[in-house]
């Protein structure tokens, strides 16, 4: 059941794309081009999404636990480190160039257009990379603490 | 080239979205975020808690497409880039920038900002401006 409706909850999300037109890389360029062929369309896809979430997650968190888990999974960081503004800094270089975001390119996926492809290989391997990324630097950072606390 | 304004069906897909980050936050918990499900099916620690769950929903994300065109009967309006260095380039940093800074549009664009979460908020902001001045230098300066 909690499958099931997880399935349901992708296909949703991904026919939501669809039907705002987000899984065309075009339209979401047009987007960020105000000094060409401005299409403001992906701002009425946030504003829809945002009117529906942001009530609704307060609503759904009210209850004491998920229908099937046992917590909510909410982010509890709230610093803004390096790390946060370069990494969005760096994805959206790349959503600019290329008018794909993971959600659209997976959804794009069946299609097979050459570049989709070509960019979702890219993206994992750019996923995979930057976890591997991630742990080294932590290890190093402990190493750094680890030295430091010897002095 | 020129796409056209669909004010009312991208609202209307819109709320399609935010039901799907809804429906997942009452059932499983979790944030609706897709580079987040996407990285954690990927190795190293592939085995984090969630991962089933996620597979099911990149699934959900993969039969949009071919369900919404028989349906509909006919295919999808896309346009896609045949420039393939570019879109590599463009796959990597996407991939790469979106895991070290914790999400994407959905996760910080769409469920970070329905928290009022600070941290989206600043997300949000950065890449849209780098994507903003991508698209900039690509079309009117470099001319691609």
């Amino acid at each position: 059941m909690k499958s099931l409706i997880t399935l349901i909850s992708g296909l949703t999300f991904g026919t939501g794309l669809i039907l705002s037109g987000m899984a065309n890389p075009a339209k979401v360029q047009n987007f960020l081009d105000f000094f060409g062929t401005w299409d403001p369309s992906l701002s009425f896809v946030m504003g829809g999404a945002i009117a529906v979430t942001m009530p609704g997650f307060w609503l759904v968190t009210r209850r004491a636990k998920p229908f099937f888990n046992d917590v909510f999974h909410l982010p509890t960081r709230t610093d803004c480190d390096v790390r946060l503004v370069s990494g969005a800094a760096i994805f959206g270089v790349g959503w600019g160039i290329s008018g794909f975001c993971p959600g659209p390119a997976v959804t794009a996926v069946p299609m097979a257009a050459q570049g989709t492809i070509v960019f979702i290989v890219a993206m994992l391997i750019g996923m995979a990379a930057a976890k591997y990324f991630i742990i080294l630097r932590d290890r190093c950072v402990g190493d750094l603490a680890g030295k430091m606390s010897q002095l | 080239m020129e796409t056209e304004f669909t004010p009312i069906l991208s609202l209307l897909g819109g709320g399609l979205i935010g039901a799907s980050t809804v429906l997942l936050m009452a059932t499983n918990g979790r944030i609706a975020g897709i580079s987040g499900i996407i990285s954690r099916i990927l190795p190293p620690s592939a085995a984090a808690p969630g991962l089933l769950q996620g597979l099911f929903f990149v699934i959900g994300l993969l039969v949009s497409a071919p369900i919404w065109m028989v349906v509909n009967g006919q295919s999808l309006v896309q346009t896609v880039s045949d420039n393939l260095p570019l879109l590599c380039a463009a796959g990597v940093f996407v991939g790469f920038g979106s895991v070290l800074g914790n999400g994407c549009t959905s996760g910080h664009g769409v469920c970070g900002i329905s928290r009022l979460s600070g941290r989206s908020i600043v997300a949000t902001v950065t890449f849209m401006s780098t994507a903003f001045i991508s698209v900039l230098l690509l079309r009117h300066v470099i001319g691609a």
